[in-house]
């Protein structure tokens, strides 16, 4: 027993010394929201998702690519699983280059399902550009790229404020304080009623930041659904596994103990 | 082994072959998704479709398009070219086929540049029937692309296409 | 050993026997002798041939899907995630599986250094085995560059800096590494090729490391030599490969634990930015496993010596048969290097605690105590135990101590008896 204890005891450090960088490295307290895929068999909230790919759309859109998302994607399962015609009716609202054709011109035409999502810039210097120098982070994994994951996100999109009296803030910098260092390029991007939900949802503020964070967690793992339910079942077949195993041994060893 | 395993066929067999039976199943289980991750993916799949813009294709010639992978080759036959294809008696051929189920228009043939003998692509304009030859082995294919002579077991393959309008075709 | 004169029972299996005798092999593996009293800290072993054999197939796989390419990698691993099917499993299999390696690796060592597995005549098993752990920290490090996120760029350009410590060819070393100015490209490429063959050196050494082994056979909890086989023993087969199993399949529920539900949890969330040679990360951390080793390596405040002290920790882990004089084998019986055993587990956390702390203030001067007492350790207190230090009395075989509670009645032996048994 007293050696389950130190090998316990290992695992702890391991994953305090993880908790300890994440800490470190935000010195705010995150808001905490209690998210339908944070249990052991959590999924994503459809309807949250395809609220929040419109909120993406509107409003993160305009600034923020998402690159590594192909618009099947939005029908796949596990993700906000619009119906292939609506997921085609949103690609089609978008232009992309292709060719070369038989010419050699480059010619636009409209996105289709197997595009990867268009981007707001054509390069990181053209984004850099229009925002200032600051360059709006891709957001395909944005939620795995921070610490504090999808709490962070949430708590970010709701930390603006009113700066203290001593920090002095440059033109086109507002302050957060969840954001490293409590400067932010950004704007606060939500505000209540900026958009019109297609469902009907009232926009809140933090009805939007938790839609767009659902999505944006879909957007960076989107086999989450698919790993919370194989992970469930290996973990029932270990535990039923083990048992067998244990008696098992103690079948086989009990050839020998009675033997000494 | 002890010599006593063999004395009591109960709960000890019992328990060790619902182990192993067990232990089997999860390592198939196991096994699986290292298997399927060589299957065509996610992206692979959702580019099932091309479409191709066929106007500037004058009767007699023929373009040649990437689908999946493969050559697709796409002629537009002239009225011998069809002549010659729908005259021919289905008992001479290899693999019997009409041409007007090969040719849904019967100007415009579709059809996957890959012979079915070993994969090669076939020359146009070529061969006994100056239609397709494939150089690798020798097989000849007439103007609807059925095999005629030489190694080849079956005609060239026929991929799904429509028509969108009179310009394009999507293949696939 | 007693199978030498095995023959397969089968025409053809004598048949092939005689011309490579694989049977044989095989009969000798399952008939080893083993100690009958071990516990499972050796189930370690099997373990990481476990460990070793997924961390192969799952990267044989991954390499199928990942592209080598400054330009391409970052994009490639999202596709493996996205796209392939079941690649998100199979990677956060590889990427936790390297966590899960290291950790039984650790065990593995900590048990060799409890039980004094390390001595004669074992050290060539020990040295095998470091060498075998050196080349798993190389692996795991330029495995930790393929993904060609920011920490992977950065801890390659940190680490690769370490070598242009080295007077006057400093610079020209860390060029040939890089092969150019800075990590690019060529650095990721020739890592992706190192880090497909180390794997399979170390495989090599592995065979090794049990082949050494299985001259001297097992040590064991009391750290004794046994009769093999005897009374004392086990063939492996059965007994020790269902108790391996068993271990193996404990030890796959926390593996699949952090697989299915923390993935990303002893990863480093700047991982999932691409390598960007303009930014570089506010803390820069290895990963866990190497955190003690980083922390040594801070704690010197001269470049030179900083780097020489962090090769210098695991060198002294290979001559630690010749540090460490003592007689007995087990710390059973060594109840003054027990204490210090605990010690050094102690020193080592924090060490690694440490190395995941800024290198400031208090941190900086707790990780030079903790530095000073890990040579401290190995080059002043093991020597001196092993002339000084008053050992407790060794049975004289396996099954005694388990008959009558040990050690007390081993204690009324007599110690010449002992001493020639050793």
């Amino acid at each position: 027993m007293k050696k389950n204890i130190k090998l316990l005891f290992l695992l702890t450090f391991l994953i305090s010394i993880n908790n300890a960088k994440a800490i470190a490295e935000t010195s705010q307290e995150l808001l905490k929201v209690d998210w339908s895929f944070k249990s052991f068999i959590g999924k994503f909230d459809r309807a949250s998702l395809q609220r929040g790919y419109q909120v993406y759309n509107e409003v993160c859109a305009s600034c923020h690519s998402i690159k590594y998302l192909s618009y099947r994607n939005l029908a796949e399962k596990g993700g906000p699983e619009f119906s292939e015609e609506e997921a085609k009716a949103i690609a089609s609202n978008f232009e992309v280059v292709d060719g070369p054709d038989s010419t050699g011109e480059m010619f636009t035409r409209s996105a289709r399902l197997s595009d990867k999502f268009v981007m707001p810039y054509a390069n990181e210097e053209e984004a850099k550009s229009t925002n200032g120098g600051a360059y709006p982070p891709d957001m395909s994994v944005l939620v795995k790229a921070r610490a504090g994951g999808a709490d962070y996100i949430y708590s970010l999109l709701l930390g603006y404020e009113d700066p203290p009296a001593d920090v002095k803030l440059d033109e086109g910098v507002y302050y957060n304080k969840y954001m490293y260092g409590n400067k932010i390029k950004m704007s606060a991007p939500l505000s209540d009623g900026l958009i019109e939900y297609s469902d009907g949802t009232k926009a809140t503020t933090e009805q939007m930041a938790k839609d767009v964070v659902s999505f944006l967690m879909w957007a960076a793992e989107p086999h989450l659904e698919q790993r919370h339910k194989f992970g469930f079942r290996v973990l029932i077949y270990l535990i039923i596994i083990s048992v067998l195993v244990y008696f098992s041994m103690k079948k086989i060893w009990s050839r020998i103990e009675s033997k000494v | 082994m002890s010599e006593s395993d063999k004395k009591k066929p109960n709960r000890r067999d019992f328990i060790l072959t619902a182990t192993t039976a067990a232990g089997a199943v999860g390592v198939g289980a196991a096994a699986w998704p290292l298997i399927d991750q060589m299957n065509p993916d996610a992206s692979v799949k959702a580019l099932a479709s091309t479409e191709v813009d066929i106007s500037g294709v004058e009767p007699g010639q023929s373009i040649t398009v990437l689908w999946r992978g493969k050559p697709v080759f796409i002629k537009r036959r002239t009225k011998e070219e069809i002549d010659s294809a729908r005259s021919v008696d289905l008992k001479d051929l290899k693999h019997p086929e009409k041409d007007e189920d090969r040719a849904k228009d019967p100007e415009w043939l579709v059809m996957l540049g890959v012979c079915t003998h070993l994969g090669c692509v076939p020359l146009t304009d070529k061969g006994d029937y100056n239609a397709w030859f494939c150089p690798c082995h020798g097989s000849h294919y007439d103007t609807s692309g059925r095999i005629r002579k030489g190694p080849a077991p079956t005609n060239l393959e026929v991929p799904k296409y429509v028509f969108i309008n009179s310009k394009t075709i999507k293949i696939g | 050993m007693s199978n030498h004169d095995y023959q397969p029972k089968s025409k053809l299996g004598k048949w092939f026997n005689d011309r490579l005798p694989l049977l044989t092999l095989s009969n000798h593996l399952q008939e080893y002798p083993t100690p009958k009293n071990l516990n499972y800290w050796w189930t370690f072993g099997g373990i990481l041939t476990f460990c070793l054999i997924t961390q192969i197939v799952t990267g044989v796989i991954l390499g199928m899907h990942y592209i080598a390419h400054a330009d391409l990698a970052f994009e490639s691993v999202e596709h493996i995630m996205r796209d392939v099917n079941y690649g998100w499993l199979i990677r956060y299999v590889h990427a936790n599986g390297a966590s899960m390696f290291f950790l039984a690796v650790y065990i593995h060592i900590f048990r060799a250094l409890y039980y004094g597995s390390y001595k004669s005549p074992r050290e060539v098993i020990w040295i095998i085995g470091m060498i075998i752990y050196f080349l798993m920290m190389a692996t795991a490090f330029m495995g930790y560059v393929l993904p060609w996120g920011q920490m992977s760029f950065w801890g390659a350009t940190v680490i690769t800096n370490l070598f242009s410590a080295v007077p006057f060819i400093g610079e020209s070393i860390t060029n040939w590494l890089w092969g150019g100015y800075a990590v690019d490209n060529p650095t990721l490429t020739r890592f992706f090729s190192l880090h497909y063959l180390l794997p399979f050196l170390i495989l090599g050494l592995v065979i090794l490391h049990i082949w050494a082994l299985h001259v001297p056979g097992n040590n064991n909890p009391i750290g004794i030599e046994i009769k093999k086989p005897s009374n004392d023993t086990v063939p492996f087969h059965p007994y020790i490969v269902i108790k391996d199993l068993f271990a193996l399949i404990l030890f796959l529920i926390v593996f699949a634990f952090f697989v299915f539900y923390s993935p990303n949890i002893l990863g480093h969330a700047d991982n999932y930015i691409e390598a960007n040679p303009m930014v570089t990360p506010a803390h820069i951390v290895p990963e866990w496993y190497l955190l003690p080793f980083y922390a040594i390596l801070r704690s010197v405040p001269d470049k030179l010596f900083g780097v020489i002290a962090m090769f210098a920790s695991i060198f002294v882990l290979v001559i630690l048969p010749w540090l460490d004089t003592s007689k007995v084998r087990s710390a059973i019986f060594r109840p003054i290097y027990k204490q210090f055993y605990w010690f050094l587990v102690a020193d080592v956390i924090i060490l690694g605690y440490m190395g995941a702390m800024p290198a400031e203030g208090t941190y900086l001067i707790i990780a030079r105590v903790a530095t000073v007492y890990y040579f401290l350790h190995f080059l002043v207190i093991l020597p001196v135990l092993g002339s000084k230090e008053k050992t407790l009395d060794v049975p004289l075989s396996i099954t005694e101590p388990v008959l009558g509670g040990y050690p007390n009645q081993a204690k009324t032996k007599d110690k010449l008896n002992i001493k020639e048994s050793l």
